[in-house]
Formats: structure tokens, C-alpha cells, sequence
């Protein structure tokens, strides 16, 4: 009885230890497997950075840079559409983009790193459409108190100049701001910044 | 709590315990398999590695003749870990035909082929008429030169058969030469079609074979014999015996497995064939085209057939034979004992002598004919002086006479009396 | 009867040199040698780029061959913008089909179909020969529609295909010992492009073998006990 029970352990023990082994082998010999389904290295290189040159964007001029699949919007503000801003304020939904995605250095009232350049996907956080630029001027359609901005025409979304959306919109937050960072003398780079630079 | 989720689902679904029993606890096999007897669950096991890279492969490759090539390029550099699992799968492929045919020689070691299993051995067949062709579809899908070449050549084959063989071929083809319609559809046939078909046919063989129960190296019916419960005395329940034995074996052959695939995972340009490493192109054709090694032994015999009435089809028919001819098996051999340990000399050296020559086909199947020059002399009967090529008709017509003859030489062989129970 | 097979089964070895008739020299590059492969990189970008593309190599690959971003976008990218870019030929295939027959082809797999050993010997076989379109022609691959773009650095030789003797025509910049290593440095970096994962593999497969040991051990260990049972 003693020796069967011996037997018995023994068994256990080496199943035990054999599934470990083999387990350990197996979760192994699956990472190639699983890793394969990551970005490739094409991938990795079409969503690589994209260069802006701002000498081509003027005052007022919005100019759209696809980046990793999406339209990214690099606005030059006026005088007038920063000003805007101010105005606009009271009737936002997250005014200081507290439940908005962007980088550390957006969170700024002008939600970018210099003020006369606004950079953020131009994809609406309600349903991924691409909102329109709706300036001042568009009052008739837009109403008396237009301050300028976007207009979504899918749901009727609205974002100021700065990207952020009004009250009374189906979108949740504010248009993501992605990394990006100045280079030289009139360049942007997107989808790179000085944290990110490199990875 | 195992046990509880256990019981609900065993409640319900009574079957799985069941059939785990009848096929694996409860599955009674002899107790003397030896080394031939791994081969059959490696075939299993390889089955099952060729489908699961070859899924993984499928999310990268792409069946257009434009891009075919460079995507196989894209998942060797670009893919993280891709190159492992192209390797994995090329591995495979020539990895299950070792394993098929050294579990199909077991099978003319030991009988296993004999009365009652010989519909086990029709499956058995079928599986490796299914894997052949899957081998082949699998083949074009690099679109590399040897992969067009050998394609082009095999088509063409089929267009030799009388009267319907152009239609046939362009059929198949779907196209007037091979193209990115044929591409396409070997594709589908190679991911789905084939799998499924190969999948049915192992579950039906494993059926087959556990409805009459498995054979073994003497040779013996372990059934004769049986305990008081009824189990065989010769008889051990496949699980967990077997279940352990082939899991170690199992891992000794991914041992080798892997051995190759790490570090030699062209084998000298026979698994991974070096012309293939250059774009299909329609216009330029090869020195030398050669299916891959395990199609050879088949293409000596094809090759070996000199055109007969300006037809190459008897050479084709003469192919196709070498084939089929090993599904009367069971039927050409006359011999009362199934074992070769109880057969005499001239099963032994038949066997031995078909071994031989089968592997001077294969050889010759992979070289030009030209490989070992010409006669000096001459004679009229010589329609070609490739020493090479009367050697493979020397082979293909020793490769027939094993089976034409075996009713007449099985029948009369020394026999060895039987044991009545295993030995070993 | 043994011995009969195992000769059968080496005889196939035999039949890979013999392409041209031509002997193949073993090609002595190493493949971690990582200044030969970025003397090859160099090499390849100055000489042979202009005509043969490596495009399914990305220039950020580079990096394998202890080379930085910086150090690649300086010395290397003469054919691109971004340094996830394939290694693209500027040579337009169309246009070349015409001038040189045949459209020089992409080499990133070329280590792999001719082997080391073929492009090795062929890149140090040239010779001159009044009678070809480039004044060229070559010991290994007869006729050949490539000039020798190398010829700067070896010179150059006139050969005699019946006497299979070679005479100096003029030196290049290089000694025949120096060019050799040049040769052996570009092989080297073909060798590498034509696989990238080679080395890779080969640490990778030590360690799976270890660790297959080591589980094949406690699955024999497993199945050794279990057939105590069985006498």
C-alpha cells in the first residue's frame, strides 16, 4: 500500500514537473507566433513621422498632413481666431481638455506649443468622421454667435480653433492633439516629439 | 470546482468521456511497439504544425502573382518573427513526407496493411494522394522559379492525357500558361480545400484502425488472448502508456525538427530548392527544374518512359501507376504471416531491394539525366545513351516486379512459425 | 550493400560547382565580422546601387551592422528620404532592359540562389573582351550583359578560356590582396542582406536545442515510470 502511494507521488511529481518544463517550452515556442501579429516593420515605417514645411501653411490657412492613416490638421491662427478662443470658453464641454487626449505640452490655453500653430487629428471624437473648417464668416449657416471653428457634418459636432468641442455635441472630448515638435527654422515634425523622439 | 464544472458539461455531453475512453483510456494497443511505431503520431503532430504556421503565414502572404514573391521576402524580414515561422513551415513540409513514408514502411515491415486493416491502409493511401497534392499546390504558392517551372511542367502533364488533355490542363490552369488565376486558385485549394479534405481523411483512418485495433511487430492478433475483463493480455490502454511514449518522442523529433530549421533550413537546396529564391519569370526557364525531393522517385519513372506513338502520356500513365499500384497491397501479398520476423528471404530481400531502388529513383529524380554522362557504345535499341536514364528504367522496372511479382514470391517464402502471444 | 547507399546518398554534392565548368573559389567571409559587412555596405552603396536595388531591405535595417540612424542617413541613403525605406536602384528598369539586354536584377536575394561561393569567384573573374557590348565578359558567367563595376579597384585582366589562364592587363587602385578582402566584405554584406536573421537563427536554435533537452529528459524520465508497469 506504502510503495503504491510512493509510486503514486512519484508520478505526480514528475507529470507536475514535465508540464512545467513543457508548459514553459510551449508559451516558448507560441512567442514568434504572437509576435508576428505586431506592426511589421512596414507598417512601423508608413506610420513613421511625417515632415511639414511652414512656410507653405500662411496666417489663416489650414493645411491637412496624413499621419499613420489619419488627417492631421496643422491650422496657422490669426490674431483673431486666438482671440476666439477666449470668447468661445464658456460654452465648452472640457475647456481645460482635462478628459481630452494630448501631449503634456498642449494642455496649455492654446492647446499647443507655440500659439500661432495649432496641430490635432482632424477626426471627430464622437464617431471618427472629418469635421469641416467653419470660420467667422460662415455666421449665415453656423449662427449669430459663431466664434469660428469646425463643424462635424455627420452628427453636428462643433470644436473652436483650438479644437475643442462645444457643449451640445454628441463628441465626448476634444480633437486629440498628436505628438509633434518644431525643427530648424519653419519645419514640423508630426508624430515625433522630444519624449518620443527615437522610438 | 473543476470536478463540479466537469460533471455539468459530462452531464450533457456524455460523448466526450466516452470517446475518450474508447479511443485512448479505454483503447487497447499491443504492448511491443517499437521505434517504427512513432511515426504515425508524428504525422499527426506535423499535421498540426504545418496548419498552424501555415495560418500565420496566410496573414502575411499574398496569392497575387505580383506580389506573391515579395510578400514571402516581407515575412522572412518585416514581419517580427516571421522568418521562424516560414522556416517552421518549409521544415514541415518535407519533414511530414520523411514521417509518411517511413509510417508507410512500417506498415510493409509488419503487415499492418494485411486483413482486417486494409481499409486503414485505403485511408492511409488516400491521406498520402491528398498530402501529394497539397505538397504540390503548396509548392507554386512562393512564386519563385522552380515553383512556376514545376508547376508549368506538372500542368502539362495532365495535358498529355488523349483526347481531353489540353482542355484539361487549361482547366486547371485557368489560364493558357500558369498565371495569377492559377496562383489564386492553388491558393484556395492549398489553405482550405485540401486541409479539410486531409483533416477528414485522418479521423476516418484513426477510426478505421481503432474499430479493428492496431497491429504490432510480430505481427500477432493480441485479441486471441484477453483477461477477464476482456482486455487483451498482450494489450496496454493507450493512455497514459502510449500518450507518454509518443510525447517523448514527440520531442526527440522536434529535437531534429528544430535542428534542421536553426541551422541548415535549406538542407543543401532540397528542402529549400536554391532556384526559388528568384522571381517566377514566364520567359526564362531554368536549367533545371526538378520537383522537390519527394516527388523524385515518382518523376525518375515518368522521365525513365521514353515517348511512346509521340505521346509522353505513357510515361505519365507509367507515374501514375508507381503511385496507385501501392493501394492493392494488402491484396498482391499471399504471404500467411503478416511480420517480416516470420517471412523468409525473398520477402527480406525483395523489400530490401525496393528500398534501394526507390532511393536510386529519388536521387535520380533531383539531377538532369545527363548526370552520369553517356555510354561509349552504341546499339539500336539506344534511343538515348544517359547512363543515368537506363538506370532509372532499370529501377522503375525492379520497382514494379516487387508488387507484380509479390503474389508469387510472398506465397512461396519460407515461413516462420508465429508466436501466439508478442515477443517483443 | 551500405556502403553502396551512403555513397548514393553523398553522390548529390558533387553536382554544385560544376555550373560553368568553372571552378568556385569558398568564399572566406565571416558573418560577424561587422566591419567587413559595413565595408561591404559601403561598397555596395558606392558601386553597385546605381544599378542593383536591394529593395526588400529597409535602410533602418542597417542598423543590424552596428551602424546609427545618423550614420546611415550620412553615408548611406543616397535613395531615399526616410530611413524606413527600401534600398531602392535609381537605374529605371525599362530603359536598362534596353541598354543592357536585361534589366540588372534586385540582389537582395542573390547570396541566396547563387550562393557566396558563385558571387565570390564571379566578381573577381572578369576580364576584357574587344567582343561584347561593354568590353567585358566573364570567367563564371559566360557572356554576361554586367560590366565589371569594380574594375577601378582590381584592374585589368585578359583570360583565355581553351588555356584557362589569366594575364594582367593594367593594375587597379587595389592589390589582388586587397581587392579580395573588398570582394570578401561585399559577399559578406550580400551574404547578410540575403538573409538578415542568419545569425539570429543560429543563437536562437542553441537555445531551443538546450531547452528540448532538457524537456525531452523529464519525458523520458515520465515514461520510464509508467512503463514499470508493463513487463
Amino acid at each position: 500500500m506504502n510503495d503504491q502511494k510512493k509510486i503514486d507521488r512519484t508520478r505526480r511529481n514528475l507529470l507536475v514537473a514535465t508540464s512545467v518544463v513543457g508548459g514553459a517550452a510551449s508559451v516558448c515556442a507560441a512567442a514568434p507566433f504572437v509576435a508576428s501579429m505586431w506592426p511589421s516593420e512596414r507598417a512601423k515605417a508608413a506610420g513613421a513621422p511625417v515632415d511639414v514645411d511652414l512656410s507653405r501653411v500662411g496666417p489663416g490657412e489650414l493645411a491637412v498632413i496624413e499621419w499613420r492613416g489619419k488627417p492631421v490638421w496643422v491650422l496657422h491662427r490669426t490674431r483673431e481666431m486666438l482671440d476666439s478662443l477666449k470668447a468661445a470658453e464658456p460654452k465648452l464641454t472640457d475647456p481645460l481638455s482635462k478628459a481630452s487626449e494630448q501631449p503634456p505640452y498642449a494642455t496649455n490655453e492654446y492647446r499647443s506649443l507655440k500659439p500661432e500653430i495649432m496641430v490635432m487629428e482632424g477626426v471627430c471624437t464622437h464617431l471618427g468622421c472629418s469635421p469641416q473648417l467653419k470660420t467667422a464668416e460662415a455666421r449665415a449657416e453656423m449662427g449669430a454667435d459663431w466664434p469660428g471653428g469646425f463643424y462635424c457634418p455627420c452628427h453636428g459636432s462643433k470644436f473652436d480653433y483650438a479644437g475643442r468641442v462645444f457643449r451640445g455635441a454628441p463628441a465626448p472630448t476634444n480633437l486629440r492633439v498628436p505628438p509633434y515638435a518644431f525643427v530648424a527654422e519653419a519645419g514640423l515634425v508630426i508624430g515625433e516629439d522630444k519624449a518620443t523622439k527615437g522610438a | 470546482m473543476a470536478a463540479r464544472l466537469w460533471s455539468w458539461v459530462d452531464s450533457r455531453m456524455p460523448s466526450l468521456k466516452q470517446e475518450w475512453r474508447k479511443h485512448a483510456a479505454e483503447y487497447y494497443a499491443p504492448k511491443n511497439f517499437n521505434f517504427w511505431y512513432f511515426f504515425g503520431s508524428l504525422a499527426l503532430l506535423v499535421l498540426v504544425i504545418q496548419i498552424v504556421s501555415g495560418i500565420f503565414l496566410t496573414m502575411n502572404y499574398k496569392p497575387d502573382a505580383n506580389l506573391a514573391f515579395g510578400s514571402i521576402d516581407y515575412i522572412m524580414r518585416d514581419v517580427p518573427g516571421g522568418w521562424i515561422i516560414r522556416y517552421i513551415h518549409s521544415t514541415g513540409a518535407s519533414a511530414f513526407f520523411i514521417v509518411v513514408y517511413l509510417h508507410m514502411f512500417r506498415a510493409m515491415l509488419y503487415g499492418s496493411h494485411r486483413e482486417p486493416r486494409e481499409l486503414v491502409w485505403i485511408f492511409g493511401m488516400l491521406i498520402y494522394l491528398t498530402l501529394m497534392g497539397e505538397a504540390f499546390f503548396g509548392y507554386l504558392l512562393p512564386w519563385g522559379q522552380m515553383s512556376y517551372w514545376g508547376a508549368q511542367v506538372i500542368v502539362n502533364l495532365f495535358g498529355t492525357v488523349p483526347f481531353i488533355g489540353p482542355d484539361l490542363a487549361l482547366w486547371i490552369r485557368g489560364d493558357y500558361v500558369v498565371s495569377d488565376a492559377t496562383l489564386n486558385r492553388f491558393f484556395a485549394l492549398h489553405v482550405i480545400a485540401f486541409p479539410l479534405v486531409l483533416l477528414g481523411l485522418v479521423v476516418v483512418h484513426l477510426l478505421a484502425l481503432h474499430d479493428v485495433g492496431s497491429n504490432n511487430p510480430d505481427g500477432v492478433d493480441i485479441k486471441k488472448y484477453q483477461d477477464a475483463s476482456g482486455h487483451p493480455l498482450d494489450g496496454i490502454p493507450f493512455h497514459p502508456y502510449y500518450t507518454v511514449k509518443d510525447l517523448m518522442g514527440a520531442v526527440a523529433f522536434l529535437g531534429i525538427f528544430c535542428f534542421v530549421m536553426f541551422f541548415i533550413p535549406e538542407v543543401g537546396g532540397y528542402f529549400l530548392e536554391y532556384n526559388n529564391f528568384i522571381p517566377a519569370d514566364p520567359l526564362k526557364t531554368p536549367q533545371h527544374i526538378a520537383p522537390v525531393w519527394y516527388f523524385t522517385p515518382y518523376y525518375s519513372v515518368l522521365r525513365a518512359v521514353p515517348p511512346l506513338f509521340h505521346s509522353q502520356f505513357p510515361g505519365v500513365l507509367a507515374m501514375g501507376a508507381a503511385v496507385l499500384i501501392l493501394f492493392f497491397l494488402p491484396w498482391l501479398d499471399r504471404s500467411p504471416v503478416r511480420s517480416i520476423r516470420y517471412r523468409g528471404a525473398y520477402y527480406k530481400s525483395a523489400l530490401a531491394v525496393f528500398v534501394v531502388a526507390f532511393l536510386i529513383l529519388g536521387y535520380l529524380g533531383t539531377e538532369s539525366t545527363t548526370v552520369w554522362g553517356q555510354f561509349g557504345f552504341d546499339a539500336f535499341f539506344l534511343d538515348t545513351k544517359d547512363r543515368a536514364t537506363w538506370l532509372a528504367r532499370l529501377c522503375t522496372v525492379v520497382y514494379f516486379l516487387f508488387f507484380i511479382l509479390m503474389p508469387w514470391y510472398t506465397g512461396r517464402d519460407e515461413v516462420k512459425p508465429v508466436p501466439e502471444r508478442v515477443t517483443h | 550493400m551500405r556502403k553502396l547507399v551512403i555513397v548514393l546518398l553523398l553522390a548529390p554534392l558533387c553536382g554544385w560547382a560544376a555550373e560553368a565548368g568553372y571552378r568556385l573559389d569558398s568564399s572566406p567571409h565571416d558573418p560577424h565580422d561587422l566591419i567587413s559587412l559595413q565595408a561591404g555596405a559601403r561598397t555596395y552603396v558606392n558601386y553597385c546601387l546605381g544599378c542593383h536595388g536591394l529593395e526588400s531591405m529597409r535602410y533602418g535595417k542597417l542598423t543590424d551592422l552596428d551602424l546609427t540612424e545618423a550614420q546611415i542617413r550620412d553615408y548611406f541613403m543616397f535613395t531615399a528620404d526616410k530611413v524606413g525605406e527600401p534600398i531602392r536602384t535609381v537605374m529605371p528598369r525599362r530603359e536598362s532592359k534596353s541598354w543592357f539586354g536585361v534589366a540588372p536584377p534586385d540582389l537582395s536575394l542573390a547570396a541566396r540562389s547563387r550562393s557566396a561561393d558563385w558571387l565570390y569567384t564571379y566578381l573577381r573573374s572578369f576580364y576584357r573582351d574587344a567582343k561584347t557590348a561593354t568590353g567585358w565578359n566573364n570567367a563564371v558567367f559566360e557572356n554576361v550583359a554586367m560590366p565589371h563595376a569594380l574594375w577601378t579597384l582590381q584592374g585589368e585582366r585578359a583570360y583565355d578560356r581553351e588555356s584557362r589562364k589569366w594575364t594582367e592587363i593594367a593594375k587597379g587602385i587595389q592589390s589582388p590582396a586587397e581587392y579580395d578582402a573588398t570582394v570578401r566584405d561585399l559577399v559578406n554584406f550580400l551574404v547578410y542582406v540575403g538573409e538578415p536573421a542568419a545569425t539570429t537563427r543560429k543563437v536562437i536554435g542553441i537555445v531551443v536545442l538546450y531547452v528540448l533537452a532538457i524537456v525531452f529528459v523529464f519525458t523520458y524520465l515520465l515514461k520510464r515510470e509508467y512503463w514499470k508497469d508493463v513487463k
